[in-house]
């Protein structure tokens, strides 16, 4: 395994909780791995499974996706539809042969700004340790 | 007025495309003042060296039927093409991979592991595998290689138009071959004999609140004939499908497995299949949404049945 391999991943942060909560850790000056790119959507229940998929087809290593704390959700019940999804998506991650690890979901809080520093942490160690997705060039060469 | 002339043609398919064309009857007749017929090898003898003998660009409208899974399909998909001014993908298969692209979730190597070794009936202690190329006494046999993943029609050459559906329903061909012999002919990539509505709103199920408790499979119930079926816990692709077969199988009392693909918008049809499934979950706790999960037996194969081959991901990793 290359040494110097710097894992993608693509954060979808919901404005409302982990967005504030990656500013958060920010202002407070908390050393984070830059591996991760995020990207702020309004909820974590706007993400479709079909974004999760295109970011790993595409190059990510892994996809975190980042909400509020159950019962928290600014739109009443957001993150509990994105549980659901998460759940089967897992599942069928399994099928495809992806990894667990590779794909999280995650609460914090716009307090939690020590949280997200350490999931990003955590989840770029993780999947150094698993190596490069690289989903197009396996594919080609299993064409 | 010349009459255009009309190639049908098969790589990695059932024959049911084949059918669907036929059950255009009486239809085919009249059209027969207007169309000849060039080169379709499955109702009459042609040969590839017939194709091969036609000069490029001379056929006026191909159409292709079935995956491509073998080398031989490929090499056909682009002989069609050099000599077609214009290629449509016909039914799922060429659009999207359809029910052969499942393969995709495998490999060669285990594909023939099971049917020349695992079969009950199959007898083969020498482990004998097709090989590509041979040598025997009298000279050298070849036959077409067997591919890993599945690939569309337009993964290998360009294509004009799309008729999506397993088979596509006879009207919608009757249309299409219409509209493609007399014009005015759509813009390129479209997709024709196809609504760009879900089919839902072609389905004439009551829907009233939708919530699923448990996920049954078809063989488990006799479904209520009058109400939606993802409300009875039957997956059902309507919602992540694209209408225009008039709901035929929701007629039969069986839920839409998402032949006619993905919305016009849609890149990925199991992806949103996926969403708009796992939404309707009646469930609110880790555990509940856990247990309903357990009941989805096998994901990809019920999201992708038709589509693999034209999804994100393409096939699976072992």
């Amino acid at each position: 395994m290359a040494t110097n391999f710097e894992p993608k991943i693509v954060g979808f942060l919901c404005r409302w909780c982990s967005y504030a909560g990656a500013d958060l850790a920010g202002t407070n000056r908390m050393k984070y791995p830059s591996n991760i790119s995020s990207i702020r959507v309004n909820c974590s229940g706007r993400i479709d499974s079909t974004l999760v998929l295109k970011a790993l087809a595409l190059g990510a290593d892994g996809v975190l996706i980042a909400g509020c704390h159950p019962g928290d959700c600014h739109y009443t019940n957001g993150n509990i539809k994105t549980l659901r999804r998460f759940k089967v998506l897992q599942k069928m991650l399994d099928q495809f042969g992806i990894e667990r690890e590779r794909v999280r979901l995650e609460w914090i809080s716009a307090a939690e700004g020590d949280l997200y520093a350490q999931v990003v942490r955590n989840m770029t160690e993780q999947i150094r340790s698993l190596g490069p997705l690289n989903w197009k060039q396996k594919v080609e060469v299993m064409a | 007025m010349t009459k255009q002339k009309l190639a049908f043609n098969w790589a990695s398919s059932c024959g049911g495309c084949e059918i669907a064309i036929f059950e255009l009857g009486t239809k085919l007749v009249e059209l027969s003042q207007k169309i000849d017929i060039v080169f379709w090898p499955a109702i009459m003898d042609y040969k590839y060296e017939d194709l091969e003998a036609l000069p490029d660009g001379s056929i006026d409208i191909a159409f292709m039927n079935g995956a491509i899974q073998t080398s031989e399909n490929e090499h056909v998909a682009k002989l069609l093409r050099a000599k077609s001014k214009m290629l449509v993908a016909f039914g799922a298969c060429a659009c999207m991979g359809g029910i052969p692209a499942l393969a995709n979730t495998t490999t060669r190597d285990e594909i023939f592991a099971n049917s020349y070794s695992e079969t009950p009936t199959t007898v083969n202690p020498e482990k004998t595998r097709p090989q590509t190329s041979v040598h025997i006494k009298e000279g050298e046999l070849t036959i077409p290689e067997f591919y890993n993943t599945v690939k569309t029609l337009d993964q290998v050459v360009d294509v004009d138009y799309y008729v999506p559906g397993c088979p596509p329903v006879g009207e919608q061909v009757s249309k299409v071959l219409t509209l493609l012999v007399e014009g005015p002919l759509p813009p390129k990539g479209a997709v024709l004999g196809a609504s760009d509505r879900s089919l839902c709103y072609e389905c004439k199920r009551v829907r009233n609140e939708r919530k699923i408790g448990k996920i049954v499979r078809t063989y488990q119930t006799i479904p209520d004939t009058q109400k939606c079926l993802l409300e009875q816990g039957i997956i059902c692709m309507g919602p992540a499908t694209r209408g225009g077969c008039s709901a035929v199988c929701l007629d039969a009392n069986m839920p839409c497995r998402g032949c006619y693909g993905p919305l016009p918008r849609a890149i990925d049809q199991g992806g949103k299949m996926l969403s708009a499934l796992s939404s309707i979950f009646d469930a609110q706790s880790e555990d509940e949404i856990q247990k309903i999960t357990d009941g989805l037996v096998d994901p990809i194969g019920t999201f992708y049945r038709f589509s693999m081959a034209r999804s994100l991901m393409r096939r699976t990793m072992k």
